[in-house]
């Protein structure tokens, strides 16, 4: 399998913190797979996104490297970002269309009006309804999920080769969830995306990577197929994290009546 | 005893897309009750929130909160009586202060509402912070160097400060990886259980919110489609939306997980 990047005891630190937000992290990203991160809060997830995107903020200080197999690739044309708060992703002084506009024409060579068509056609991707009235909304006109999905929009706009997706779908319905995993698993399998899918949701994890990789503290703990690490993890933190997950048959913490 | 009794409540947003986001909602929540809420995204549970919480303004409907006529209230009965219903948002980067620090936004809540003295607050909100399961150093950070997670933490706690009798929670664990979360949702029904606290709990975890709900509401376009007991409700849907939004549960929050 061919790698499209590799952290290779990757460390970063952000200026003046007391203790590395990721400790020397090793792992290659292969072309044309879909990763998921999972862990704790605080472990360090969005900072490797934010590594990986190059965004992370001045002052950070960075030891080990990040490879890449081709040529570094160029923000928002090669790689694009959702961000886990989507009112990052979104300037609050531009339309929806304006964005998307910009977000096609920066890099694509196209008119006005077809860009503008193929805005809508993406605001209809990620199921926003009445797309073409949409373009003409501000970003704090749409519900949380609505901007997530905008924001989701924006980012595979461009036809990046890697998506990275920071909680992208964690204020979505399990509806909604379930096409926008759909949409993402059809960019990966038809125009051969990489995606790095970071999410507090490991039976998510579970549905749509190829692999898990596990973080806690700022370490990765664990790493291997999916389907594997759900049925038989091998780390204790791991098994815990699987443990505390909820479902549909857990005991409740109240009763029927207050 | 009931807490909060909402009639007729609807909010149409203007401009070209005229949203209907609440359409004729009604709802009761009692003193020391959690309700859930649930529904597809972009069906007016935000929405219903803020204008609960006095930060939109609907366009018909009344709410009575703890014997007060919730929405007649203003300037300085309304700063009185605000304390009674706290709110998490569903965008926590969005409610802090740019500038604000973990601990310093969760004592000024308790000094907004005069609830601690001076000198004790750095203290109550240190103690604040632990028991969202934050380390005290986070105090002196600011909020926006905080992970998604932890911020989230911080806006439960600052939510919780002013001790109030209606919290509105937007979301707020939806950030939260699994065993964070159990820690949350622990504090949250030890809390209820001693002082009493009410929850309108926003959420799209099916499986977290029949959890700690004792009763769920369905909402789709704006309607409050059915209600009941949590357990009764998803064990036995009435409409289709709430069959298809079980059905869509992945695997592993299932009861049956196929392996
Ligand atoms: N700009 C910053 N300055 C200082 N510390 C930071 C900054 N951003 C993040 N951190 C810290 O680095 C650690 C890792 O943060 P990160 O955002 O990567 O966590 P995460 O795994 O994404 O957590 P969550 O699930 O809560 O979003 C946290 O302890 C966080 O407080
Ligand atoms: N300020 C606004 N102006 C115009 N329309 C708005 C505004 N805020 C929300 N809307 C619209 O109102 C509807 C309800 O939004 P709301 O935020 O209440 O939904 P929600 O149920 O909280 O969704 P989510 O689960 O995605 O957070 C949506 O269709 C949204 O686009
Ligand atoms: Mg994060
Ligand atoms: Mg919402």
């Amino acid at each position: 399998m061919t790698s499209l990047a590799t952290c290779d005891r990757l460390t970063v630190r952000y200026p003046g913190a007391a203790r590395p937000a990721l400790a020397d992290l090793t792992l290659a990203l292969h072309a044309g797979e879909k990763l998921a991160v999972v862990g704790e809060s605080g472990s360090g997830k969005s900072t490797l996104a934010r590594a990986l995107a190059g965004l992370l903020p001045v002052g950070t200080a960075l030891s080990g490297a990040i490879r890449w197999s081709g040529p570094p690739p160029r923000p928002g044309r090669d790689i694009g970002t959702v961000f886990q708060d989507p009112g990052a992703s979104l300037d609050p002084l531009l339309t929806v269309g304006a964005h998307l506009v910009e977000g096609l024409r920066a890099p694509l060579p196209l008119g006005r009006a077809e860009a503008r068509a193929r805005a809508a056609a993406l605001l209809a991707r990620v199921h926003i309804p009445d797309p073409e009235r949409a373009l003409a909304a501000w970003p704090h006109q749409f519900s949380g999920g609505q901007a997530q999905r905008i924001a989701i929009a924006l980012a595979i706009a461009a036809g990046p080769h890697l998506l990275v997706a920071d909680e992208a779908t964690s204020a979505l319905d399990v509806l909604v969830q379930a096409e926008i995993v759909a949409l993402l698993r059809e960019l990966c399998r038809d125009a051969g995306m990489t995606l790095l899918f970071i999410t507090h949701d490991i039976a998510l994890a579970g549905t749509l990577a190829d692999r898990v990789a596990v973080l806690h503290d700022a370490r990765l703990v664990e790493i291997g197929p999916a389907a594997r690490l759900l049925a038989a993890p091998r780390e204790p933190y791991t098994r815990a994290l699987l443990a505390a997950q909820l479902d549909l048959a857990s005991p409740r913490l109240v009763g029927t009546r207050p | 005893m009931t807490l909060l009794d909402a009639r007729g409540l609807a909010k149409t947003y203007p401009g070209e897309r005229r949203i209907r986001a609440l359409d004729d909602v009604s709802l009761s929540i009692a003193a020391g009750e959690t309700l859930g809420l649930i529904g597809p995204s972009g069906c007016g549970k935000s929405t219903l929130a803020r204008v609960l919480a006095r930060l939109a303004t609907p366009d018909a409907g009344s709410v009575r909160l703890d014997g007060l006529d919730w929405l007649a209230l203003s300037g300085a009965g309304l700063r009185h009586a605000r304390r009674r219903l706290q709110m998490v948002f569903q965008d926590p980067a969005a409610a802090f202060h740019p500038r604000a620090t973990a601990g310093g936004a969760v004592a000024d809540a308790l000094r907004i509402h005069r609830l601690v003295p001076r000198r004790d607050r750095p203290e109550a909100a240190a103690a604040l912070l632990r028991q969202v399961g934050l380390s005290p150093d986070l105090a002196r950070r600011p909020v926006a160097t905080l992970s998604g997670g932890q911020r989230q933490r911080v806006a439960i706690a600052r939510a919780i400060a002013p001790r109030p009798r209606l919290l509105v929670l937007d979301e707020a664990v939806s950030a939260l990886d699994a065993s964070v979360r159990a820690r949350v949702l622990d504090l949250l029904v030890r809390l209820q259980a001693e002082l009493g606290l009410a929850y309108l709990f926003i959420g799209h975890d099916l499986a977290v919110v029949r959890a700690v709900s004792h009763r769920i509401a369905v909402m789709d376009a704006g309607q409050i489609i059915e209600t009941g007991p949590a357990e009764a409700l998803l064990s036995d849907p009435g409409s289709p939306l709430l069959r298809r939004l079980i059905a869509a549960v992945p695997a592993l929050h299932r009861k049956d997980p196929p392996v």
